[in-house]
């Protein structure tokens, strides 16, 4: 128990560390806040434009939990779907290796030629980037079912839904909550590109104002506030990954 | 158990003048076509009577694992037919209880859901799996698991437990739905002789109080002749029953029994048979090994 509490203690001294030796290179070289604006202005920044701030955070946040959500839905069904036949999988998947290798970035400006600049094409960026990791990890967890199971299922005369019900969808759980927790970072990633791009809200736009502003000090306080959200809905899907799937840890108790 | 009852009533007497179980006729598996064309089974006959205990053995990639597919209709033979009770397979489905070398135990299950999980998916328990899983079939499992010792660890999950128990309790899954027909594939194969030793008493504490069908594939002789009323030795690829064999030892059998001479000698009798078995295949496999 210690020894976790004590890794827990070195990774917040490091935390701070970062920022007090980031503070302290600013005032001993006197960097100029135009370059690298110290953390507390940084903070002070935050405070001061914090009603300012509130409205972007939340239309960033909305965007990406939307774009989630659908990617979440899309990903897991078409998971299951190229999971569970062989053919579906070797049909579906170099189609789905080419569209994921289009750099997101790239379809904005056609999302935003189809539905006007601001939230739609930024819920579909969002969306668009983080369907990929489901569906290869719940494909995976599906595909790789121990052909041993799956004959002492078939001796028993389940049907192939039944095995998916009772095998394949709890066996690919893990796979399912490991990718959750890469396209919630993804969705952010996608939803402030296309917000940078063509929106007139959102934390990707006011950072793209403030630094056509040279207001640097909140161009940092807005990377501040995205990696706050990141970091807290990374750790509400750690935490639901832990009660749903704590089986796969192996941990007793 | 009276479903069970129902298809082979007092099995084990009525044995002789019953219809076999099962019977294998001409049955044979070629895989691939044209040159690729290997045949895995040659044409086989074999009958199993209720209530019988039988082991396949042979060398490795002989067909004995194949039989039991076949058996299982996970697998469909190229040629002859496969009969159940005295009707072809699939017109009469069989109710089959399976298990292999590796556990299988679903990881995110507790061991007493891993041993129910066959009266969720096999009928008729399956009609009444709602209303009765945590009434009789719960029952039924932790009786099975009391009888072999598991049902201290019953909310235990898989990976808890030690490879033999494991195999215990995936010897209840094969068995909690009073299967037809158990079939075994090399199940204790995996484990440490004295682990294997123990699990084959508790095999045949299992058998001589269900008196179920057993289908056991197996490389090990020892473990054939201890367990098994007959003993079908198989050649190498393509397989064919090369000797069938009664295994006269009177039950229950204990450990002690497997120092004896006669059991000594029945086992290097049947090695005899696989090792001496023509063509340079064998050098080839063993070369494998």
């Amino acid at each position: 128990m210690s020894e976790v509490v004590r890794r827990k203690l070195y990774s917040a001294i490091l935390i701070v560390g970062v920022f007090v030796v980031w503070e302290l290179c600013c005032r001993i070289f006197d960097i100029s806040d135009l370059v690298l604006p110290r953390p507390t202005q940084i903070w002070a920044t935050l405070v001061e434009y914090a009603p300012a701030i509130a409205p972007h955070a939340y239309q960033t946040l909305y965007t990406t939990l939307v774009g989630f959500a659908f990617g979440v839905m899309i990903g897991l069904s078409l998971g299951v779907l190229i999971g569970s036949s062989r053919l579906a999988f070797d049909t579906a998947y170099p189609l789905l290796v080419g569209i994921s290798s289009i750099p997101k970035v790239a379809v904005v400006p056609i999302f935003v030629l189809w539905f006007g600049a601001g939230t739609v094409p930024a819920i579909l960026t969002a969306m668009i980037i983080c369907i990929f990791p489901i569906v290869v990890n719940v494909a995976t967890g599906i595909a790789t079912v121990e052909p041993e199971l799956e004959d002492v299922m078939r001796s028993m005369k389940a049907s192939k839904l039944d095995i998916l019900w009772n095998v394949g969808l709890p066996r690919a759980m893990p796979y399912f909550f490991a990718s959750l927790k890469v396209a919630i970072t993804l969705a952010f990633v996608g939803s402030v590109i296309a917000e940078t791009v063509a929106s007139n809200r959102g934390i990707g736009n006011m950072m793209i104002i403030a630094s056509s502003s040279f207001n640097v000090p909140l161009v940092f306080s807005g990377l501040a506030v995205l990696s706050v959200l990141g970091v807290s809905l990374y750790v509400i899907f750690s935490l639901v990954e832990r009660r749903v799937t704590g089986w796969a840890l192996r941990k007793s108790g | 158990m009276s479903a069970a009852a129902a298809i082979a009533p007092n099995t084990v007497n009525d044995g002789v003048t019953m219809p076999p179980l099962v019977q294998l006729d001409g049955v044979g598996v070629t895989y691939g076509r044209g040159e690729k064309e290997t045949e895995a089974l040659q044409p086989t006959n074999l009958k199993v009577a209720a209530g019988d205990f039988v082991a396949l053995v042979g060398p490795s990639g002989c067909g004995k694992s194949t039989i039991l597919k076949l058996v299982a209709e996970l697998l469909r033979p190229s040629a002859g037919r496969i009969l159940f009770a005295g009707r072809e397979l699939g017109a009469n489905p069989a109710r089959v209880g399976m298990a292999f070398q590796s556990s299988t135990l679903l990881p995110w299950k507790t061991i007493r859901a891993n041993v129910m999980l066959p009266l969720k998916i096999v009928q008729p328990f399956r009609a009444d799996y709602r209303a009765k899983r945590n009434g009789e079939y719960r029952e039924r499992v932790d009786e099975l698991l009391e009888h072999v010792g598991l049902i201290d660890f019953a909310d235990s999950y898989p990976w808890q437990l030690s490879g033999g128990m494991q195999q215990r309790a995936n010897l209840c899954r094969a068995l909690v739905h009073e299967p037809d027909l158990l079939l075994l594939d090399e199940p204790f194969g995996a484990l440490d002789q004295f682990t294997r030793e123990e699990l084959w008493s508790t095999m045949q504490d299992l058998w001589m109080e269900k008196r179920s069908t057993v289908l056991l594939v197996t490389h090990d002789l020892r473990e054939a002749a201890y367990l098994a009323s007959r003993i079908c030795v198989m050649s190498p690829r393509p397989g064919r029953i090369l000797e069938d064999r009664t295994v006269p030892f009177a039950r229950p059998r204990h450990l002690d029994l497997t120092f004896e001479p006669a059991f000594t000698e029945l086992v290097q009798d049947l090695r005899a048979k696989i090792v001496r078995t023509p063509t340079g295949r064998i050098t080839r496999e063993k070369a494998d090994v």
